[in-house]
């Protein structure tokens, strides 16, 4: 993924951080509290969404276990439509692929609709090493691009921005990447939405290249489908001559009539709304390019493989490539709440960013190895998930892959992976747990050793157990274990 | 009826009085418990870590301990659903390396036996009336794996409705994690104790005396918060409460 994650600390260093900034928290809780209460309200209009729930997951399911046909028949369909398909094992060939073609056309900048894939390979620092200026025209993106920022969230990229950090930015930052923000400019949502309208339509107006993700592709039409909000994504699909979508394999579906759920639960898990406004889609070039010259007269599909193909290799885990990218596993995770998308390591933050990156990035990292323990494994993201990934699951899975190794497939390959480095201490200790907990004689005495010594139980205890003591308290030791209770009221009679 | 009760590690060495009170409680309402000494933890810490070869002898041994009960009680939402959700899992996939069909079997022929306390009172002796006596006011916490792994929905709030002199006020924010979590506990101490301030402040805000949940874990976690902080409000395992009448009051 992204070079600008490289280096990151593992979890619960990056995470420290965040939770001691009360603004970021404040900015957090009362972002996603607000979007979470919408949610559960929209959801509930629909009396067959959990009909809805399992007709996604199985269409996914479906979808992926016959994904190599669907890709081809995908690839015939947006051919035969005027469009060319591109395919990229890894970041730096779908990167070289873009850039290549961008050059073709003798442009120096594009127009970008959000993409998480572009985000994900990092197209943006690569078409800039190359020459090439890509401006983000999602409003969010457009606030965490000029702030020299990173994402923070899957749908709201600058959720951790409020209001007066965005008028900042927009002040110092707007003007030299183009048209300077109105003066005066106030933090009023208006205010902020106009100077951000009217920097984005000089951008509109001037492009001759976009690049787009897509949210869903129709294996059987070859039409790509696009969700947003703002109407900017249209603006950046239709004016530009040459349309540029990287997208990730997994976001195939067979046939046109399976958008029909998608369109339920992706704007209702996201946003909260029944519908999202701007919903577009286009096949090849599109009908309407003889007619009255609207749309672009090239477009070209880059698919884009980056682990997908080594994730849906392993059983548990390959549920993650269902995810439909609506993010209301964030919006509900009391982790990533406190913790920040930052966090994560990654374009993909909160509980789907968990188990995702580490498989298409592998767990050789010390993010990526803490990213599968970043969770209390509450349960409440595999709850709203619309697809119904049982995130909890491949989570613990992919934590023993962490701790204990096992077999993976990484490039196609399939390997053993060795247990990750550090963890010795953490073995031996489970394994001596195990061992005491497998001999309840010696459980019992080491009930009756701890009873006698409770007196002398330390406030505070060294190594891992500082971990708790820094901030709660231990609990008491009683004067006498529950079975050692049990054999005197009772009799030890088994 | 005849019950075994599965105490849990924690509540045998940490927690005895929980176990104490879930004998009593179901003594009461006339259950014969038995405690077969051979059990141990359910190894949800080992699974949960991500040591699932570590957890497949202490799944064995629970199995085994428990192979002649047609009910077995364990006063642990968390524990409850490791056996209920986990076990068969851990043995599908030990069949699948291999291993036999014997740890498969094992947890196939428990799972559907083991009930958490609330499920055990609520379903099978069909009681929400348990005749406690706690003249206190109490708000609870749902433990995450009681509410949303066994789906335990109301039956703990029925019960705590029906003790007399109980006054039950609502935890806002009741279905969030504590931040507990097993080991996330130590490995994310920051986002832990976050999530535990939160939780314990929302509990101060009800004006309660008592704070009550039906896993030792968590309140081990919210507990040693409250005690950090010299919070007034004590936490109490909701068997405790039940098991508490006027005769017999809680100490």
């Amino acid at each position: 993924m992204t070079g600008t994650y490289l280096g990151m600390p593992a979890f619960p260093e990056a995470a420290r951080e965040a939770v001691r900034d009360e603004v970021l928290r404040a900015n957090l809780r009362h972002a996603t509290h607000t979007i979470r209460d919408k949610r559960a309200r929209s959801v509930a209009e629909l009396a067959d969404w959990d009909r809805l729930r399992a007709a996604g997951k199985a269409v996914k399911d479906h979808t992926l276990r016959h994904l190599d046909r669907y890709l081809l028949q995908l690839e015939e369909a947006v051919t035969a439509a005027g469009g060319t398909v591109h395919w990229a094992a890894d970041a730096d060939e779908a990167n070289r692929i873009v850039t290549d073609l961008v050059r073709a056309t003798g442009e120096r900048e594009v127009v970008k609709v959000k993409s998480m894939a572009t985000q994900e390979i990092g197209l943006n620092e690569a078409l800039e090493a190359a020459g090439i200026a890509a401006y983000e025209t999602d409003l969010a993106e457009l606030i965490v691009q000029l702030g020299h920022d990173r994402p923070s969230h899957i749908l709201v990229p600058a959720i951790h921005r409020n209001r007066a950090e965005i008028r900042d930015i927009f002040r110092t930052e707007m003007g030299s990447w183009g048209r300077p923000a109105p003066e005066p400019l106030g933090d009023d949502p208006r205010e902020l939405a106009e100077a951000a309208r009217l920097h984005l339509r000089e951008k509109f107006l001037r492009a001759r290249v976009a690049v787009s993700g897509a949210n869903f592709m129709v294996a059987e039409t070859g039409t790509m489908v696009v969700l947003e909000s703002e109407g900017n994504g249209r603006m950046c699909l239709t004016l530009p001559e040459t349309l540029i979508s990287v997208v990730g394999i997994e976001k195939v579906v067979p046939t046109f009539r399976d958008l029909e759920i998608f369109l339920q639960t992706l704007p209702r898990s996201s946003t909260a709304e029944r519908m999202n406004p701007y919903t577009t889609m286009w096949t090849g070039l599109g009908p309407s390019r003889g007619a009255d010259g609207d749309g672009p007269a090239a477009f070209h599909l880059v698919l884009l493989d980056n682990g997908r193909t080594d994730t849906l290799a392993d059983e548990t885990g390959r549920q993650a490539l269902r995810c439909i990218r609506c993010s209301a596993c964030l919006n509900v995770c009391p982790v990533y709440e406190r913790a920040g998308g930052h966090a994560y390591g990654s374009v993909y933050p909160g509980p789907i960013g968990a188990i995702l990156s580490p498989q298409l990035r592998g767990t050789g990292t010390e993010i990526d190895a803490s990213l599968p323990y970043a969770s209390t494994l509450c349960g409440a993201c595999y709850e709203v998930c619309p697809v119904a990934i049982d995130i909890p699951e491949v989570l613990v899975h992919l934590r023993e892959r962490v701790a204990q190794g096992g077999p993976v497939t990484r490039g196609g390959v399939r390997v053993t992976l060795r247990p990750a480095d550090g963890r010795t201490a953490e073995r031996a200790t489970m394994r001596a747990a195990r061992l005491l907990l497998d001999h309840p004689g010696a459980l019992r005495a080491g009930e009756r050793l701890l009873a006698r010594a409770r007196r002398l139980a330390p406030r505070r205890l060294p190594g891992a157990g500082r971990a708790w003591t820094d901030s709660r308290e231990l609990p008491t030791v009683p004067a006498e274990s529950f079975r050692d209770w049990w054999a005197r009221e009772r009799g030890d009679t088994q | 009826m005849r019950a075994a009760l599965f105490v849990t590690c924690v509540n045998d060495a940490l927690y005895p009085r929980t176990g104490i009170a879930v004998v009593r409680l179901l003594e009461r309402l006339g259950v014969d418990v038995d405690f077969p000494a051979a059990q141990s933890c359910c190894g949800q810490p080992q699974y949960n870590t991500g040591y699932r070869h570590e957890t497949e002898p202490l799944m064995r041994r629970t199995a085994r301990a428990f192979a002649g009960h047609e009910f077995v009680v364990t006063p642990s939402g968390s524990c409850a659903a490791m056996i209920r959700e986990h076990y068969p899992r851990i043995g599908r996939k030990a069949a699948a390396e291999g291993r036999g069909g014997e740890l498969a079997e094992a947890a196939a022929s428990l799972a559907p036996r083991v009930y958490e306390l609330t499920e055990f009172l609520v379903d099978v002796l069909g009681v929400t009336d348990v005749g406690a006596y706690f003249p206190h006011t109490v708000t609870y916490h749902p433990s995450c794996h009681g509410l949303r792994g066994l789906g335990l929905g109301d039956r703990p709030r029925r019960l705590l409705t029906a003790v007399k002199g109980l006054d039950l006020v609502e935890l806002p924010g009741a279905e969030e994690c504590c931040g507990f979590g097993g080991t996330f506990a130590v490995k994310n101490p920051d986002v832990s104790t976050a999530m535990g301030a939160d939780k314990t402040a929302a509990a101060a805000g009800t004006g309660a005396q008592v704070l009550c949940g039906a896993d030792n874990s968590c309140l081990a976690h919210l507990d040693g918060l409250l005690r950090r902080a010299d919070s007034p409000m004590r936490t109490l395992h909701l068997a405790e409460i039940l098991a508490a009448t006027e005769e017999e009051p809680l100490p």
